[in-house]
């Protein structure tokens, strides 16, 4: 794991008593709030629904024990003891209050963390493969490059004001685990022929309104470039990204208008530009973080003989766990989706229990999936027996990775100032629903996922299924989707026709499914059937 | 009726204006007319509420005050999907009041 160095800590320190100063200006009277707004987000602080809502950055989704300690005290001492792990990788408490929030900065900023570039139109917390370093199928880590872009992006005065937000992912494997091409830039570490490793550029995605899939604009980039061409990429948008229009002002848009030939030649031109000036950092930089994410000292010789006699751990087994790159190992995940749970959230004592699990069996870290999920990267065959049934235990042994109960779900009107429509318990009859019907494990992968409004947060455009909740005269309404993808087949989901009400659409999503059982093939997924016999069944089984 | 509402500038909670201040329960708002702006301006710059604004509610015939839309009604309650953390916790009505 990356250690903060004196700048970094220095830095965040200091940001931390800027803002407890700000926080008391603005309760003293000193500042309107017209002028402590936009403070306030540059450090994660919203004002939702319920309270103040503060996002906490978890880079690239890794965390150590301590830090998974310190976000569960937070969640005890500040909010209402639970948090929500968000679909970028990030944690959001509900329940804050402005008068906590200098100290609890000040708390993460012991475990080095802070709430940086989680609101704003800047560079957003990176985002990156929730099993990086461990997966079997991984050409590099990715992190020690995603760790270079966030310092090279932290209060960077050029990326300061964006036209609007500006979200980065960098991947290190063939398969796309973190929705790489629906991100403003998405990054692949690739190796070209020489057996050079460079990075593959995918530039203007997103979603929201508009959602679009990343074109890739150069194939290759060398190492010792990637910030100079990162930054050329975002300079022509700086400068042409439209600032009259907060919907049309992502890179999407740009990239869009301009057509991707004409983005990429400009991104071109601006980077010769700048090669001449040597705004790279020294590649120094890059050696200096990479031992950071060096493998830990995994056993050698060890048997990758898994006991499968208990037929409830050996489901877990077939559908939580992921091949790792070391013999005798595998990457573990905890489901944050019990039946009739709120996805994503966890209590504080899972939380700590989360991180003594890390400590116990991951060699200290775990990471945050984008699917609301923790990962334990790191853990030993031998040991996942014991693993799991502490797990269960907690009520996190739930066997669902990728299946219809592994529902991405954002917050939805039950917190969000933003929704039309709940979100949460959409998601919470659909796997009750199947779960009665004892279809939990036998639909194979089938990923759901739910925003409660356009803004997408919940993914639902690159759902297999996607549910969008709409407002239809003041009453919540639910649009079906199908056939998203955010994988390396990326694609975007096509409404089904017109909505339903909050009963209605569970049972659209059950017909969605018996549709696919009766028409699958062989060894077929959800989005499989679908992309082969196309909408017209869905919709005559939905409105015939 | 028009009834205005926000959130307490230090503590964040969804807060109701009463008459004379800002009340937690939504029982309590008072129709404020239709001269409503000089007092949400008022009130902002003292700072005793923050994101202020007024919306349509109808006061029902037992006395309870039920904003029009979904979205202040979860406000005035709570998630619905956590009934421990309502504003009256465990209160076995409060969501179907919401909906
Ligand atoms: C509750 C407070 C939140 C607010 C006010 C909010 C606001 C927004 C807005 C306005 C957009 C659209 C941006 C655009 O298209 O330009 C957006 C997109 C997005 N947000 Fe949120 N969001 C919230 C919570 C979340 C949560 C909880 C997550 C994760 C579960 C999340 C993840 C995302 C993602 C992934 C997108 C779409 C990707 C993209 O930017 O294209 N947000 N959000
Ligand atoms: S998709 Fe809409 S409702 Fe859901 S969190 Fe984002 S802004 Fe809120």
């Amino acid at each position: 794991m990356y250690k903060y160095d004196q700048y970094d800590q220095a830095m965040v320190d200091a940001r931390v008593e800027e803002f407890r100063d700000q926080c008391r200006r603005r309760m003293e009277g000193h500042l309107t709030e017209d002028q402590f707004k936009p403070l306030r987000l540059m450090n994660g602080l919203y004002l939702q629904l319920h309270a103040y809502m503060l996002r906490v950055a978890v880079p690239y989704g890794t965390l150590n024990g301590q830090q998974m300690d310190a976000l569960a005290d937070i969640a005890d001492k500040y909010d209402r003891g639970y948090g929500h792990f968000t679909t970028r990788q990030n944690i959001q408490y509900n329940w804050i209050k402005l008068e906590d929030a200098g100290d609890i900065l000040a708390d993460l900023a012991k475990v080095e963390m802070h709430a940086i570039q989680t609101s704003g139109n800047c560079i957003r917390n990176i985002s990156a493969d929730h099993f990086a370093g461990a997966a079997a199928d991984e050409l590099v880590d990715p992190r020690p490059y995603a760790e270079l872009m966030r310092q090279w992006s932290s209060f960077h005065p050029e990326f300061t004001y964006l036209p609007r937000k500006f979200k980065i992912c960098v991947i290190g494997a063939d398969k796309d685990r973190a929705a790489m091409k629906l991100h403003d830039i998405g990054i692949q570490i690739v190796k070209n022929d020489e057996g050079e490793l460079g990075a593959q550029f995918y530039v203007g995605g997103g979603m929201g309104r508009t959602p679009m899939i990343a074109p890739m604009i150069r194939e290759f980039v060398p190492l010792d470039q990637l910030i100079t061409y990162a930054e050329a990429c975002l300079r022509v948008y700086n400068r042409y990204g439209r600032r009259d229009n907060k919907y049309k002002a992502r890179i999407k848009i740009l990239v869009h208008e301009l057509g991707k030939e004409e983005y990429t030649r400009q991104v071109e031109e601006e980077f010769q530009h700048m090669l001449d000036q040597g705004i790279e950092p020294p590649f120094a930089e890059l050696e200096r973080i990479r031992p950071y994410f060096a493998d830990p000292a995994f056993e050698t010789g060890l048997s990758d003989d898994i006991d499968r006699s208990d037929p409830d751990f050996a489901l877990w087994v077939d559908t939580n766990t992921h091949a790792h790159k070391a013999p005798g190992y595998v990457s573990a995940v905890i489901s944050l989706k019990p039946v009739g749970g709120i996805p994503g959230d966890a209590t504080a004592e899972q939380m700590h229990l989360m991180a003594d699990l890390a400590r116990e069996y991951s060699f200290d870290e775990c990471r945050v999936m984008h699917t609301q999920n923790i990962v334990l990267p790191h853990v030993k065959k031998a040991d996942l027996y014991a693993l799991w049934q502490k797990l269960e235990a907690a009520g996190l042994g739930t066997a669902n990775l990728d299946q219809i109960g592994d529902i991405i779900a954002c917050p939805g009107l039950d917190y969000c100032s933003l929704a039309n429509a709940r979100s949460i318990p959409v998601a919470q009859k659909i796997a009750q629903r199947f779960e009665e019907k004892g279809q939990s494990n036998t639909l194979g992968e089938l990923k759901l996922k739910i925003s409660g409004c356009i803004n997408a947060c919940g993914h639902h455009h690159a759902g297999h299924i996607g549910i969008l909740g709409v407002d239809k005269k003041g009453k919540e309404n639910y649009q079906l989707l199908l056939g998203g993808s955010e994988g390396e087949d990326t694609s975007l989901a096509k409404i089904t026709g017109p909505g339903f009400d909050e009963d209605g659409i569970v049972d659209a999503v059950e017909k969605a499914t018996e549709v696919y059982l009766n028409e699958k093939q062989e060894g077929e997924r959800f989005l499989d059937t679908y992309r082969r016999v196309g909408m017209a069944p869905f919709k005559e089984a939905l409105y015939g | 009726m028009k009834i205005l509402t926000g959130n307490n500038l230090e503590t964040g909670a969804v807060v109701w204006w009463e008459g004379k201040g800002w009340s937690l329960h939504v029982d309590d708002a008072v129709d404020a007319g239709e001269e409503f702006e000089t007092l949400l301006a008022t009130e902002e710059a003292e700072r005793r509420v923050v994101g202020a604004y007024a919306i349509d509610a109808e006061r029902l015939d037992d006395g309870r005050v039920r904003p029009a839309h979904i979205k202040d009604r979860v406000r005035a309650l709570g998630p619905t999907v956590r009934p421990d953390l309502t504003l009256k916790p465990n209160d076995p009505n409060a969501i179907a009041e919401v909906l």
